[in-house]
């Protein structure tokens, strides 16, 4: 049996999300239609809002259902900039961060590339933290430019935690909206979108213990981006088709459950991590962890080992059954350097040697002791291999 | 034996990797990604570097249960291969890419990474077959299906990568019952067609391609005795045996078709001349290698069979190496041979070893 340290790329469903979808599965009506069986698959929709919106502060006519982080984030960025760009053609600049996931830089990069957009990206201070200062003084010189800012909750390769209310609180000084990919953040670190001050926030069911397939976008009353998707209306016409009551209930089930649990479960998960830190930088003196420095979250821990690649590492812990990850790979399979650590001022080698362990609900001692064993086998080896 | 299966996405390499797994060897299988900007559907007969690629590997990886990873080597197979195929034709030779990506990467960066993270050998889907002499010597032989023998292209392997090399499908007598095979083992990619261009000139328009990279630089198309009959736009454009698009107004003295016989990169000419200067009686180069065991006198000639093109007929010949350098003489003619293609030498089925050819001589400029 492999031992399973990757919670951050998917994590495991749920019991209560897997009885919640299965149960909701064997109904049948859509949730649109008029007779009893609609108004059933309804209620289990609607009350799925209802926890969704209390697991992350938010009111439930804020919580768009849809698929998932990507598709929020493309909905956030292009329809937030579509809506401003169309009140005043002057708005035209996205302030971001080049630290940030893919499903954030692309839509951003595709505005640039196509839609006339400029994009402007925040100082970040060693650890990858964003520079506040540097932040307020880009807003100020550019205020009457910006369309949008969209910087992340929680980076899901570092973990780094970025100061969103504050971000928001700085933003609001000029009505600029602000969006946040949450998807890291949720059920790892308390997040309140209403107190946030955020436009919109990004959230996905799968890196909680829902399925794949299923997130929100939740967005403030206030806000009204423009539509990627045009159909029937649903939910606030933001996302038309019919709507996914099974996977929106166990979504609501696993977001109720994790945030529940959240004080006590990341509790547990920092000592694992804090131990696990401790030990490697026993067995491996020069590694370095990526945002010591930073405020980061508890499940997470990214690990720069210099001299080695990310792929020879991946590999030789695969062969030993440890399931961790490095930065993101192309859809061809190839691992690049991590653009987050090069985002952070990391130089090729050694953005090309890192290696991130994220906890997770089934995570024990024992896992993370599988672990060092693990890689106090295969680091020598990784330290002699070739690269490619 | 750890075996690292190298796997293309194509029948051949699906099909060795399969045997190896049958041998009982531990076999791992890698795809190589070769290009920076790897296309997402295969375009043409183009054979590697696009996702859809990659996928099909994995889909036969996984079908045959092993463990199935991606490498990124388009660092230095950009470097190693294609930058050197530029320099070549920007010299006025004529190079083989795919030798040099199994000289420079297949059996060396890669072997060498394999190597250095435990394996054993590197098994490919090459048509070749390795064979041990009965004294602990390992040569490198044709294959048994000979429409499809790629012996040529392994040609520049030494005897220490031959140690570490799998070919488990030179022993089958056609591609026909290989594909048969991975059909009677339900791989998906049994009739998925053959690669027969440049993986990295999808287009397989060479001349095209080669037009991105090189600028014109125009010069004059001379005979060889050096009288002016034209202009090019650039030599990197011609090749040598080549007869259409020359653009010479004047036709020869005898009436006869011309051809390009020489390129000329310092000067910037091409010389063209009578068919029968193409006819090559001599080949010799510095860059030569023995694929396996070296002959025991290498400096006193020898009878051999000699090949210029991966799929090319061979011509007796004799060989010999003098002051560093291989000469070839060849009993029977070759026509159009460049320089910077690959002569390999063969005794019988077994490859001796390789040249890249440095300069020919043809039976008119020996004066024959």
């Amino acid at each position: 049996m492999s031992v399973f340290l990757d919670h951050a790329s998917t994590t495991g469903i749920r019991e209560s999300a897997r009885i919640t979808l299965s149960e909701a599965l064997e109904l049948v009506g859509n949730p649109s239609s008029v007779h009893s069986q609609g108004r059933t698959t309804r209620e289990l929709l609607e009350t799925a809002r209802d926890q969704v919106a209390a697991a992350c502060g938010a009111n439930r006519s804020e919580i768009i259902f849809n698929s998932g982080g990507t598709e929020s984030d493309n909905q956030a960025i292009k329809g937030i900039y579509w809506a401003r760009n169309n009140q005043d053609s002057n708005r035209n600049l996205i302030i971001t961060a080049n630290t940030e996931h893919h499903a954030v830089i692309d839509p951003v990069s595709w505005l640039q590339a196509n839609q006339g957009a400029d994009v402007a990206y925040v100082q970040l201070l060693e650890g990858g933290m964003v520079d506040i200062p540097a932040l307020e003084r880009l807003i100020q010189d550019n205020h009457a430019r910006v369309a949008l800012i969209t910087l992340m909750w929680v980076n899901n390769e570092t973990g780094v935690i970025t100061d969103i209310p504050r971000i928001c609180e700085i933003a609001s000084e000029y009505g600029i909206p602000v969006h946040s990919d949450a998807v890291a953040a949720f059920g790892h670190i308390e997040i309140d979108f209403g107190a946030s001050g955020l436009a919109a926030m990004s959230l996905s069911g799968h890196k909680i213990g829902a399925p794949i397939g299923v997130g929100a976008l939740v967005v403030a009353r206030s806000e009204k981006p423009t539509s990627l998707i045009h159909g029937g209306g649903q939910e606030r016409s933001l996302r038309s088709g019919t709507m996914n009551y099974p996977m929106a209930a166990s979504f609501a089930a696993a977001a109720t459950e994790s945030v529940a649990q959240l004080v006590p479960e990341m509790a547990r998960l920092k000592i694992l991590r804090d131990y696990l830190e401790t030990e490697v930088a026993k067995i491996v003196p020069g590694v370095i962890f990526t945002s010591a420095s930073a405020v980061r979250a508890d499940y997470n821990s990214h690990l720069i080992f210099p001299g080695t690649q990310s792929d020879a590492m991946l590999f030789l812990l695969d062969q030993e059954g440890i399931c961790v990850s490095a930065g993101s790979a192309c859809q061809a399979g190839v691992l690049g350097p991590s653009h987050v650590l090069e985002g952070m001022g990391y130089p090729p080698e050694l953005a090309s040697a890192c290696i991130r362990v994220t906890l997770g609900v089934t995570s024990t001692r024992a896992d993370v002791d599988a672990f060092l064993t693990a890689l106090a086998k295969v680091h020598p080896v990784a330290l002699n291999a070739t690269p490619a | 034996m750890r075996v690292l299966a190298a796997m293309s996405g194509g029948v051949d390499s699906a099909v060795a990797a399969a045997r190896a797994v049958e041998m009982g060897h531990e076999v791992i299988g890698v795809h190589l990604a070769l290009s920076r900007m790897p296309g997402t559907l295969r375009t043409g007969s183009r054979g590697c570097c696009t996702i859809e690629d990659s996928m099909d590997a994995q889909r036969a990886a996984n079908k045959l249960g092993i463990p199935y990873y991606v490498w990124d080597f388009s660092e230095r197979f950009k470097l190693d291969v294609v930058d050197d195929f530029i320099a070549e034709y920007q010299a006025g030779r004529t190079p083989n890419p795919c030798m040099r990506c199994n000289e420079r990467i297949k059996f060396a960066a890669l072997l060498e990474r394999g190597l250095s993270l435990g394996f054993d050998a590197v098994c490919t889907g090459h048509y070749a077959s390795i064979e041990d002499d009965g004294q602990g010597n390992l040569e490198l032989h044709r294959s048994l299906a000979m429409a499809k023998d790629q012996s040529y292209v392994l040609g520049v392997l030494t005897a220490e990568q031959l140690k570490h090399s799998m070919f488990p499908l030179g022993a089958t007598a056609s591609k026909d019952l290989i594909r048969q095979e991975a059909a009677d083992r339900g791989l998906s990619v049994a009739n998925k067609p053959d690669s027969y261009d440049i993986c990295f000139i999808p287009e397989g328009d060479t001349r095209e391609w080669l037009k991105d990279f090189v600028p014109s630089d125009p010069g004059k198309i001379v005979d060889l005795e050096g009288n002016e009959l034209g202009d090019h736009d650039g030599h990197v454009g011609f090749t040598i045996g080549q007869r259409k698009g020359l653009r010479i107004g004047k036709p020869a003295a005898d009436g006869k078709p011309r051809y390009v016989l020489e390129i000329r990169p310092k000067t910037k000419e091409v010389v063209v001349g009578p068919e029968q200067a193409l006819e090559i009686s001599e080949l010799s180069g510095a860059r030569y290698s023995w694929c396996g065991k070296a002959p025991e006198s290498p400096e006193q000639e020898f009878e051999c069979e000699v090949q210029v093109r991966a799929h090319g007929d061979t011509v007796p010949a004799t060989a010999s190496v003098a002051d560093g350098m291989m000469r070839i003489q060849l009993n029977e003619p070759l026509y159009g041979v460049a320089t910077g293609q690959t002569a390999v030498v063969y005794l019988g089925t077994r490859v001796l070893g390789q040249m890249t050819i440095d300069s020919t001589r043809s039976k008119v400029q020996a004066g024959v």
